[in-house]
């Protein structure tokens, strides 16, 4: 494998991690705002117990992945800044006021409600807006003025492409959050949270499946030509929709103790499901970093740098495993923590 | 203004904003250590107490220094493109240990606060203790970076070409250990004189049980003492930094003095204004080869003036204000805090109103002497973003549309900077002090 490929597939592995971690993070925002004022329900309570330790570590997620590119990619940032500094800068925006507004909502017991609804709306916007990069990368909406690049701002926003890939964001942010605050409320012994998540996976489920299908149709002329890629790798997205049917009826198999429905299954069937759609849909993208304009090798850092990257990403992996484990139990596992 | 203008207005005032918050992130936790461990040493609730509403303090704070730190990062990658480009290829090892060392602080801080009380006392000090570790690991490798702006290493650049890259030696650059330092050892010193202004302040008011006036004594004097070592510790090694301008970066230290000529037994300005069409300091108070002895430890050290560098090479010559703002500053606190502890030592009395007063003052001063150094060290590195290699119009994005942008992020920060002042004052208003005094409880709760 050359260094390049290496470099991308890191970075593939970092987006991906992201994508699940941030669409958890995001949606569980947005269940713990729906759930808020319900009476007698745990539902807002299981939500606010899984991000109020998480949320931070989420975040850093995101840092990570932008470091890493522009460590493994400088030579991309001229052309990539200039496409997006307008919508990751709102991104931004959103984000400070989604985290900021969650820790006033734990100090402030009087305007919860209030604060609630700020970071649930921008957690739905948020991954709204970052998936929207995906379509720009692909060509069409970017034009060469002066020797830069900007996005066609008016043919991207009245095009289908961008609101598929949009229902397809929210869908999946919406999904994922549910099947993961399920297993969680397995986890907490918690029936009442844990039908209400079942529900919600059970109902949005096949909306992913569709939604996805429908960014893949409604492409536009110009990114045609990743279509035809993704029919070339059609064999990810057959096993990825192989892994959704596995991990969708998982929400039925009978469990220990009573329960119907193998959360645990689910969760860790539906990410494989994520993680071959976007593999495919990576390995189609490739060589392009942003079509026709830029390929992973135009973009790449010298050799030197490369090698310093991959040794300090092994020790510090190695140094944080145990840390994250240790997290893990405390706030994932440990009864004390999950019923209180 | 032009787009690079805009992109340096927007980035500075979101790193401006920032920094108030990085910087007491990385000074509060050592106050809380340091609470902690006499807890434990001194078996005294009072500290205990401390510990636990600093954290709240802390906590919310972070809230806005993890937003404000993602906002900076993400956007120096967006708004410096031609920067990042260079920086991917010589410098990305300090941003990336950076993210581990951020790590760090985001998961011992949630271990610290959510499950306090599962932990062990001692495990609980090595948690707030990696809460510090990761929150200095992040200040100092991103100073790495900034050292390395001001003194580039590791590489060899011909025609914007850049080859025989070494990271590590772009790392260990020559200004990064003495850099890291400042910015470290003055970060404890504004958490500790932030938490000297609010004891301070609450020894001033009235209605106080005998309990909270000790509460409020135990928690200044620590701050002060360790307030007051910081601080003396942050002008020793400012000294250092001085004579290291000296040497790699004469212009810098010229503007900020305002030494137009090249001299031996070069005079130090305190004060007055720099007049760029004379060439002339105007008003300044002037000690007579002071100046030399500072950069060099001699008097007949020869400091290099302005008139020796070419005009458009030159800083903008405000910065001499924000030199002697940021020394003035400092000294004062030093002055300040050793004179409280002094008298404390010597009268064996609590101190008297008026020295209360000044005392509640320590901690905006430390914040302003932050802002006033960060500024000065960015601006006085103009024309360059990195030093004598490239200058900060080709480092700026070519994109147009940053002035929405900047009206809305000024929003952002003006709004956020009033709901957290409210959110802290309403939440230590809703729990005072005293309820938590009458109440003992030995053991950390969660929330």
């Amino acid at each position: 494998m050359s260094d390049s490929s290496l470099g991308i597939l890191l970075i593939w592995i970092f987006v991906f991690a992201y994508s699940i971690l941030g669409s958890i993070d995001f949606g569980a925002g947005f269940w713990s705002m729906v759930f808020a004022g319900r009476q007698g329900s745990t539902a807002a309570d299981i939500a606010n117990r899984y991000l109020s330790p998480t949320w931070k570590v989420t975040n850093v997620f995101l840092v990570l992945l932008v470091v890493a590119f522009v460590g493994f990619f400088p030579f991309a940032m001229p052309m990539l800044s200039s496409l997006l500094v307008v919508p990751v800068c709102l991104v931004l925006l959103l984000l400070a006021l989604r985290s900021t507004f969650m820790v006033y909502s734990q100090m402030s017991a009087k305007y919860v409600a209030q604060l609630r609804i700020v970071s649930g709306v921008t957690g739905l916007l948020i991954p709204g807006l970052l998936i929207t990069v995906l379509p720009v990368t692909l060509g069409g909406f970017v034009e060469l003025r002066e020797g830069h690049l900007q996005v066609l701002a008016d043919k991207l926003l009245t095009s289908r492409t961008l609101y598929a890939h949009l229902g397809f964001g929210i869908a999946s942010e919406l999904f994922l959050s549910a099947v993961f605050l399920a297993d969680y409320a397995r986890e907490s012994e918690d029936r009442q949270a844990y039908g209400i998540y079942r529900n919600i996976a059970m109902t949005i489920g096949p909306l992913t499946l569709l939604t996805g299908m429908l960014a893949a149709v409604a492409m536009n002329p110009e990114a045609q030509w990743i279509v035809e890629r993704m029919k070339e790798q059609w064999i990810w997205f057959a096993l990825s929709a192989l892994f959704f049917v596995a991990g969708y009826s998982a929400l039925w198999w009978k469990g220990r103790g009573g329960w119907t429905g193998v959360p645990r299954a689910a969760v860790v069937l539906v990410i494989i499901q994520y993680a071959m759609a976007s593999f495919g849909y990576g390995s189609a993208h490739l060589p392009y970093l942003i079509y026709p304009h830029m390929t992973v090798e135009q973009g790449f850092t010298n050799h030197a740098m490369f090698v310093s990257l991959l040794a300090g990403y092994s020790v510090s992996t190695l140094v944080l495993v145990p840390v994250f484990i240790w997290f893990w139990l405390l706030f994932l596992k440990d009864k004390r923590y999950l019923k209180p | 203004m032009d787009h690079v203008q805009l992109a340096r207005s927007l980035f500075g005032s979101s790193m401006a904003f920032h920094i108030i918050f990085a910087t007491l992130g990385v000074g509060l936790p050592l106050m809380i250590i340091a609470a902690e461990v006499l807890f434990q040493l001194r078996k005294d609730s009072d500290y205990a107490t401390m510990a636990r509403r600093w954290t709240k303090g802390f906590a919310i704070l972070l809230g806005v220094a993890i937003p404000s730190g993602t906002i900076v990062g993400v956007m120096l990658a967006l708004l410096w493109p031609g920067f990042m480009k260079i920086v991917g290829q010589v410098i990305s090892l300090p941003f990336q240990i950076e993210i581990w060392a951020f790590f760090l602080e985001a998961l011992f801080m949630s271990i610290y606060v959510y499950a306090a009380d599962r932990l062990s006392p001692w495990m609980r000090i090595v948690s707030v203790v990696f809460v510090a570790v990761g929150a200095t690991g992040s200040a100092v490798l991103i100073t790495d970076a900034h050292a390395w702006m001001n003194t580039p290493r590791g590489f060899t650049i011909a025609d914007g070409k850049i080859t025989n890259v070494h990271p590590w030696a772009a790392v260990f650059n020559p200004s990064f250990f003495n850099t890291a330092l400042h910015v470290s050892l003055s970060g404890y010193m504004t958490g500790a004189f932030a938490i000297a202004s609010i004891a301070a302040w609450k020894l001033l008011s009235r209605n106080r049980e005998p309990r909270e006036t000790a509460y409020h004594r135990k928690g200044l004097m620590l701050a002060l003492v360790i307030g007051g070592v910081m601080s003396l510790a942050t002008a020793l090694n400012g000294h250092s930094t001085a004579q290291m301008l000296h040497q790699y970066e004469p212009e810098k230290l010229a503007a900020a003095e305002g030494l137009f000529e090249t001299q031996a037994y070069a005079p130090l300005a305190i004060g007055g204004i720099v007049d760029k069409e004379s060439r002339e300091i105007k008003g300044a108070i002037e000690i007579p080869g002071a100046l030399s002895f500072l950069a060099g430890n001699r008097f007949d050290t020869v400091v290099k003036g302005l008139n020796e560098f070419p005009v458009e090479n030159w800083p903008p010559l405000f910065v001499h204000t924000l030199f002697n703002l940021m020394v003035m500053l400092g000294s004062l606190l030093i002055v300040i805090s050793f004179g409280a502890l002094f008298y404390r030592w010597r009268k064996k009395r609590p101190l008297p109103g008026w020295m209360l007063r000044v005392l509640v003052l320590t901690g905006p001063m430390s914040l302003i002497g932050i802002e006033t150094g960060w500024i000065f060290s960015c601006s006085a590195r103009q024309p360059w973003t990195i030093y004598h290699i490239q200058r900060t119009a080709e480092a700026a994005t070519a994109s147009q549309n940053l002035g929405t942008l900047f009206i809305l992020f000024i929003g952002l920060y003006v709004m956020l900077m009033c709901i957290t002042i409210l959110v802290l004052w309403s939440y230590f208003k809703r729990n005072p002090v005293h309820a938590e005094l009458t109440v003992k409880h030995m053991g950390h709760s969660g929330r």
